[in-house]
């Protein structure tokens, strides 16, 4: 039995199994919809965040940065798990404690205020938005390159699946497929892993075998030092100091761009209690760990297998797995100086390969000669992960328009059957929405990303902490606080991408700052801001001081 | 009373958040160069930090507030 037949079974039995959960909870009524009733257990939240949180680009893309960057690649590690802590210690509980649906309806709360709603609600779509849309391509990037569907079918079959059970059964269907997802996704990404570890070192644990000394008792690092220093790289754990500052400013910015995504705040609307809150962040964590620190070690093992397996080795001896990614533009072979062998090395005017990120992950099994049952799983674990996420972001979309927007601003009156309807049909339309910006990806997806963060971290962040910890902080105060954020970090980026028409050189960052790490910037000078028009102008009403005062006690 | 309570909630946010700090930007970024001429296993300290330390750290960091808030609130009567 063949990759491809291990890869249609286990893709069509997850998708079913989906589709069943998706049936089994119907959602019925706007509560079950939003926050999945309230009433989910803190562990099954915390499984259900991980999945949530993890995408296509934690699990295709992250490990195989990594294995080109080395110790520059740790940005993203501590950049997407750090958050948690401030999650778990600032917001979950008090979020939770505040009791609603949303994020934009805890700012238009707390800053008594339709226009601070309507500015959150237009951030929670715009980041939501851009988001989903990177998914949607992961999606059919999955679907194309292993099961010979064309790159559209597979982003319509993706839309079919997230349509029928986001539709049907809203956060509490989400809630329930992105446990499911959850398993799948951790399952395929750690038996490779173990695979590898095992063959590489011996030891079954790659976080440990990742530190450990290969079969020929050199320290597995060491190893890969070695072998990039012979190739011209540097040393795959050296630290280069000139972008040390640039790597602390992306770290922050992903940091608190993760405790600032509605997607995964509303997660925490939906346990039953406060201290819930509080334990389900640290088992959404726990979870997420397992992938995260397992990434780094898969970096390793690859890079090493990678580089053993075609330095200087003969274009003609290459295994079946070359030729099949060279096939897909993953993997370039340009034979500079036509004497047959491939030269891998830092000079970019002698090498003579290319290597896409992806491929560490997607093509693991192969290099590793591991059995095809593997590959299987690694795509159903690739689907669920971009599912998973485009369901949360969905939903997000969809309560932002039926509750913000239509409840909240157009039509209060509107019965909790319209309501539900509306809710239905918004993520229907976001589905579609998403779907067909996914067919037509702008180039400029992977850019976009950055923004997500940036804004999160320059609007979100500073308006929910400042909303919980500092009582004097009034509307005028968070209002422009969010705007001078969101308007300094969306222009830098705008002027120093390239991709996004930016016209800005790198010479002339910012304290030599990228745009993906300047959204710290952009939430510093949000608080900062905040903090000064606050004390300037009027007061907090008493009956907000009372609700923040509300919201600091569990009961 | 309550004023106590959110003190001392306060307080366990500072100690944490300051082993956070440390732990992430501080031996993973800042000082991670100085600390990669020591070694743990095959692991230069600084980068084992940044890529596997630092989020074991976060992991614990939780679920210590955990424990401690839940304790707060015995003790405060805070319980829901």
């Amino acid at each position: 039995m063949d990759a491809q037949f291990w890869t249609y079974t286990l893709v069509g039995i997850t998708f079913s199994l989906y589709i069943g959960i998706a049936i089994w909870s119907r959602a019925k009524s706007t509560k079950e919809f939003y926050i999945a009733g309230g009433g989910i257990h803190p562990v099954i939240n915390g499984m259900a965040t991980a999945a949530d949180w993890m995408s296509a680009a934690s699990f295709i893309s992250m490990a195989g940065i990594i294995s080109f960057l080395g110790y520059g690649g740790s940005q993203y590690l501590m950049g997407w798990t750090g958050g948690y802590v401030l999650l778990a210690l600032c917001l979950a509980p008090y979020l939770r404690k505040f009791g609603k649906f949303t994020v934009p309806d805890f700012i238009g709360e707390r800053y008594y205020s339709q226009n601070a709603r309507t500015i959150a609600l237009i951030c929670a779509i715009f980041v939501s938005f851009t988001y989903v849309v990177g998914q949607m391509k992961g999606v059919g990037v999955a679907f194309s390159r292993f099961l010979e569907i064309p790159y559209d079918s597979g982003v319509i079959i993706g839309i079919a699946i997230v349509f029928f059970y986001a539709v049907l059964g809203g956060m509490k269907g989400i809630t329930y497929t992105q446990v499911a997802q959850y398993c799948v996704l951790i399952f395929a990404f750690t038996v490779p892993a173990i695979y590898l570890s095992l063959q590489a070192t011996g030891n079954p644990i790659p976080q440990v075998g990742f530190g450990s000394k290969t079969l020929d008792g050199v320290y597995l690092l060491e190893k890969l030092n070695l072998l990039s220093v012979d190739l011209g790289f540097d040393k795959y754990t050296d630290i280069n100091r000139t972008t040390l500052i640039n790597v602390f400013f992306i770290t922050g910015a992903l940091m608190f761009g993760t405790a600032g995504l509605p997607h995964v705040i509303v997660r925490f609307f939906t346990v039953p209690k406060v201290r819930d809150a509080r334990i389900s962040a640290g088992w959404a964590l726990l979870f997420i760990s397992i992938l995260y620190t397992t990434a780094p070690a898969v970096a390793a093992f690859a890079k090493v297998n990678l580089i053993n397996t075609v330095s200087n080795a003969k274009y003609t001896d290459m295994p079946d797995w070359f030729k099949n990614w060279e096939n897909t533009g993953l993997l370039q072979f340009d034979d500079k100086n036509a004497d047959g062998i491939i030269q891998y090395v830092a000079d970019t005017q002698v090498n003579e390969l290319t290597i896409d990120n992806d491929i560490m992950v997607l093509a693991n099994p192969e290099i590793a000669n591991l059995p095809p049952w593997v590959i299987g799983l690694i795509v159903a674990g690739g689907l669920a992960a971009a599912l998973s996420t485009a369901a949360g972001l969905l939903l997000v979309i969809s309560t932002s328009i039926s509750h913000d927007l239509l409840k909240k601003n157009i039509n209060p009156n509107i019965s909790e059957k319209g309501e539900l309807w509306a809710a239905r049909i918004s993520i229907a339309v976001a589905v579609v929405a998403a779907g067909l910006a996914g067919l037509n990806p702008p180039g400029f997806v992977a850019e976009v990303v950055a923004l997500a963060f940036g804004l999160a971290a320059s609007s979100f962040f500073p308006a929910i902490i400042l909303g919980i910890f500092d009582k004097k902080m009034n509307k005028e105060g968070a209002i422009s606080g969010m705007l001078t954020g969101i308007i300094f970090t969306a222009l830098y980026i705008l002027y120093f991408k390239p991709q996004l028409g930016g016209s800005g050189l790198p010479e002339n960052y910012l304290f030599g700052i990228s745009p993906e790490g300047i959204g710290t910037i952009g939430m510093i000078i949000n608080f900062i801001v905040s903090l000064i028009v606050s004390r300037l102008t009027k007061p907090t009403p008493e009956k907000i001081k009372d609700l923040v005062e509300s919201i600091r006690y569990p009961k | 009373m309550k004023e106590k309570y959110w003190k001392k909630n306060i307080m366990y946010l500072r100690v944490l958040l300051t082993i956070w700090f440390i732990s992430s930007f501080g031996f993973g970024i800042l000082f991670a160069e100085s600390l990669n001429n020591f070694y743990l296993g095959g692991f230069p300290l600084g980068f084992w930090f940044a890529q596997q330390g630092s989020i074991y750290i976060f992991v614990i960091l939780i679920f210590v507030y955990v424990y401690l808030m839940n304790k707060l609130d015995k003790k405060h009567n805070l319980e829901e």
